[in-house]
């Protein structure tokens, strides 16, 4: 039989029972009760509690670190330091992860670990952490990107060599990477232009701000087998990095995952997990490990920090001639920031032909920064999509209107090499000027703003098998985690395709024994590629469903046909026989036969990219410079919406972790390279008072390579969230800021400056 | 070693008795000594609101009160929320109206939500969102968390 992805096709004209309704998640009930066990929520018999020592400075040698006193804490039953970490060199992906999870040669930002302790008790473990000396050489560090790039900074790795520069040079600096991204000619565009603007803007560090910290189990047993409890989007992913830096075979390492209370991206790299290991190690028992919030702040990647220009040029008649971007992405202490997504994705959407982008990555002395949604575009699209609507008000045109002017469309090459094939942008941006809200007038005193996203979406490597009880259930084990309801939609799309009731379905999440390779829950995959094993798996299994009624008639295979869970016979030529329900199927020949399995590995391609546009209506008090943002309205295409609820949830939640982000989310650091607001009272995430309703659009311009026609729906609401409040609060005050976030300060030098 | 406190205590109408450490506090040992799971820990420093329980009818962060503090109280906890197979009105509102993603922020909100209903069974949604501005939930936007409150209460108001 071919695999989906061979024979897969939408099919606009199939009669959906299941998908497209909204039925209560199956995680849903022990979510209200408190049943269901997240990271932290994990017990083992003689399980002992671990905790960190941090390094108070942001970059000094680690000269020596001497235990003695905390081991002899009552309780304390194992210490670990790097030199319990196996040996790999700096300045590569594992030399580098093994820095991040402990401070090797050097601390390099506050809050890097130093040294760990697992005891009997947790009081007892933060006792001993008290007492471990660690001798530093306190070196000068360097906070912000642009410092960091000056040629009298301080240089942080001896190893890095900038990458993709015209002439090599052989010095050591703070800039890993140089990436040009082009096509057409842009000078020609600029000449073609009759308006053009250009604006410098900057963006800080945000953290992805899940409720949940870190927390993991280990036990390390004496044949080397490994058993990881923890919170984690990348089961698979922790597992064999976890091999590669604590030199272990991948078999050796059991990860299951629990719930996950929230990552956003941030859940996709390991911190705490390695350290467990070691310590479960040397103590011969179980180890629990749970990050506190001010571990998580400073320990934990936040996003990147960027400061860039842009400029683009229009014709008086509104088509945008050329787009230029100049930009320089923070990746905290190593290099991994996926920075590259940013000029890929920055004015993708619009059929732009000439365009120019150079890119700069540089370290300083934070943490690495990890991905949050859509990685290291809604910063840059914040930006570009003020741009975009000053364009339109220099040459007076609507600015929906301006973008539908530019819009992309089927068949468009992108600036990173792909054709685009059906997509819904277009449509995304009739839906939004056709929307009430939209239509409506603007409120005295507030400002109205619109801005435009795009997220690639993604495949990837994905296994999932499915079993067919003898009673005739159906469970499905997949092992890309479930971030925030996935399950519910993949358990729908398989009850589709078996033609039976949602509820006949349920999903284990396994554990990294029980499937093969799983990628990463990111990039807006999980539920468009897990969709696609389990319709596999599906297909497989009725495959065998037809083959056994065949059997049980006596007819031939192609006699039988499968319609709403039941086989029956495809003509009144063929016998009379009762249609057989699965449950009959697997009662009568389970014995004979084996039971009814499949399962499906296979690296899935054909995402469909998504696009929206928001609306926003914000209100600036000119006293205090605080914005209200008054009314929101999400449109994005969503392909299909599998389980609507789900959908607008997504929109909605991206929507408001923007609006934290666009107006008070920032890491603030002190000259001393110190964190100064690591907990949610000084760092502070939108609270439900701060914020109003979020009213949703799905649009659904089917992806033709998947069976239901669905987009991923995870990043693009994010994207163009801090882009459209700039806007509004332009329009409302006159001015449109250009550093993020646009915080009450700064809002209120914009207004002194106007006013003067 | 400072010497420990005893505590007798009802949680969720279950009488128990513990020794707790003198600076330990209520989520901590409900979560650790009782194993008692469904209330979270998000921040211990009283700013998400995960570790709502009530005590005594007063809804409060157990991260903030000491374990000591409780003796001769009661506390009630989302693993004492519905009866029996029964959810609460505002558990089933939440499941109906999708009002959690990834479910952690859930147990907090929906003891914060009874708290609110008890005191004011017909809130305004700004109500709603101001009694509701101590929990976080970074997944939802809020609006289904709210949504499902309101629904709730308008529920109870029927019965
Ligand atoms: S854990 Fe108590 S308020 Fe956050
Ligand atoms: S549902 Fe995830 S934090 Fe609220």
């Amino acid at each position: 039989m071919a695999t989906i992805l061979e024979d897969s096709k939408y099919d606009p004209q199939r009669d959906l029972k299941v998908v497209g309704s909204n039925p209560v998640k199956h995680d849903g009930l022990d979510k209200v009760t408190g049943r269901a066990k997240f990271g932290a929520d994990y017990f083992l018999p003689g399980m002992l509690y671990g905790r960190t020592l941090r390094s108070p400075h942001p970059h000094a040698i680690i000269k020596s670190i001497d235990t003695s006193a905390a081991e002899a804490v009552p309780g304390v039953k194992s210490i670990v330091t790097r030199d319990d970490f196996p040996e790999i060199d700096p300045g590569t992906v594992a030399g580098e992860m093994t820095r991040t999870a402990m401070a090797r040669e050097k601390a390099l930002f506050d809050g890097h670990p130093v040294a760990a302790v697992a005891a009997t008790t947790d009081a007892a473990a933060k006792q001993a952490l008290k007492l471990i000396k660690v001798d530093y050489e306190i070196l000068p560090h360097v906070i912000d990107p642009v410092d960091a790039m000056q040629p009298d900074a301080p240089i942080l790795h001896d190893y890095i060599r900038t990458k993709g520069l015209d002439e090599p040079s052989d010095k050591p600096t703070n800039i890993t990477e140089r990436l040009i991204t082009e096509m057409g000619d842009v000078e020609k565009g600029f000449a073609e232009a009759d308006v053009i603007v250009e604006r410098d803007f900057d963006s800080k560090p945000m953290h992805q701000g899940y409720i949940e910290p870190q927390g993991c189990v280990a036990e390390y047993s004496d044949d080397g087998q490994v058993e990881l409890w923890c919170c984690t989007q990348a089961p698979f992913v922790y597992r064999d990095r976890l091999s590669a830096i604590l030199k272990m075979e991948s078999a050796k390492i059991n990860v299951q995952q629990s719930e996950l209370g929230g990552g956003f991206g941030g859940k996709t790299g390991f911190y705490p997990e390695p350290v467990a290991i070691l310590l479960s190690k040397k103590a011969k028992r179980p180890v629990k490990m749970v990050l506190s919030r001010n571990e998580v702040f400073r320990g934990t990647g936040p996003v990147s920090a960027t400061n860039y220009t842009i400029k683009m040029g229009v014709t008086k008649d509104g088509k945008i001639t050329a787009a230029q971007g100049h930009l320089v992405f923070q990746t905290g202490i190593f290099t991994g920031s996926m920075y590259f997504n940013g000029p890929n994705a920055m004015f993708t959407r619009y059929n732009f032909e000439n365009i120019h982008i150079e890119s700069f990555e540089v370290v300083s002395n934070r943490p690495k920064v990890n991905s949050f949604r859509a990685p290291c575009v809604p910063q840059i699209v914040f930006g570009v999509e003020g741009v975009i609507d000053e364009l339109a008000r220099k040459i007076g045109m609507d600015p929906i209107d301006l973008r539908l002017k530019n819009a992309a469309t089927e068949g468009y090459t992108t600036v990173y090499g792909e054709t685009l094939g059906p997509i819904g942008f277009v449509e995304t941006l009739q839906a939004a000027k056709d929307s009430e809200h939209y239509k409506s007038l603007v409120k005295d005193g507030e400002g109205r703003g619109v801005a435009a996203g795009f997220w690639f979406n993604r495949g990837g490597e994905t296994s999932t098998s499915m079993n067919i009880a003898p009673d005739g259930s159906v469970t499905i084990i997949t092992g890309t985690a479930d971030v925030a309801g996935s399950r519910i939609s993949i358990a729908m799309m398989a009850a589709e395709e078996l033609g039976i009731d949602v509820d006949k379905v349920r999903i284990t999440m396994a554990d990294t024994n029980s499937l093969g390779f799983n990628r990463v829950t990111a990039g807006s995959r999980t539920t468009y590629s897990v969709g696609m094993t389990v319709v596999d798996n599906a297909r497989q299994c009725i495959d065998q469903f037809v083959k056994r009624a065949a059997e049980i008639w006596d007819v031939p295979e192609d006699a039988v046909v499968y319609e709403n869970g039941e086989c029956r016979p495809a003509g009144a030529n063929v016998g009379n026989f009762e249609p057989l329900t699965i449950a009959d199927i697997t009662k009568q020949t389970t014995m004979s036969h084996g039971a009814v399995t499949a399962s499906a590995s296979m690296n899935v391609t054909g995402a469909g990219p998504g696009f929206g546009l928001h609306i926003v209506d914000a209100k600036v008090d000119e006293e205090t410079g605080r914005t209200d943002i008054t009314r929101y309205t999400v449109v994005e295409d969503a392909g299909k919406a599998i389980h609507p609820l789900q959908v607008e949830g997504q929109y909605q939640g991206g929507a408001v972790q923007g609006i934290g982000w666009a107006l008070n989310e920032e890491y603030v650091y002190g000259e001393d390279g110190r964190l100064q607001n690591a907990s949610f009272l000084d760092y502070r995430m939108p609270v439900t008072s701060d914020v109003p309703m979020i009213d949703t659009v799905i649009v659904e311009v089917p992806n033709p390579r998947h069976p239901f026609g669905l987009r991923g729906v995870g990043e693009v609401p994010v994207v163009p969230t801090m882009a459209a409040i700039g806007n509004a609060i332009g329009n409302a005050i006159g001015v449109r800021p250009q550093s993020l976030p646009m915080s009450p300060p700064k809002l209120l030098e914009i207004i002194d400056n106007r006013n003067s | 070693m400072a010497k420990k406190v005893h505590v007798t205590t009802t949680v969720n109408g279950d009488d128990y008795e513990y020794l707790a450490e003198p600076g330990q506090t209520l989520v901590d040992v409900l979560r650790n000594n009782l194993e008692l799971t469904g209330t979270k820990e998000g921040c211990s420093t009283g700013d998400c609101g995960a570790c709502s329980v009530i005590l005594d009818g007063e809804l409060v962060c157990s991260c903030l009160v000491l374990a000591a503090e409780t003796d001769g109280k009661s506390v009630e906890t989302i693993e004492g929320m519905a009866d029996g197979d029964n959810l609460h009105p505002l558990q089933r509102n939440f499941l109906d109206l999708n009002g959690l993603q990834c479910g952690i922020c859930t147990p907090g909100f929906l003891i914060a939500a009874k708290a609110l209903l008890e005191r004011n069974p017909d809130p305004t949604e700004t109500e709603a969102r101001f009694w509701l501005a101590g929990n976080l939930c970074r997944c939802t936007g809020y609006d289904k968390i709210v949504r499902s409150v309101m629904a709730a209460a308008e529920e109870m108001r029927g019965a």
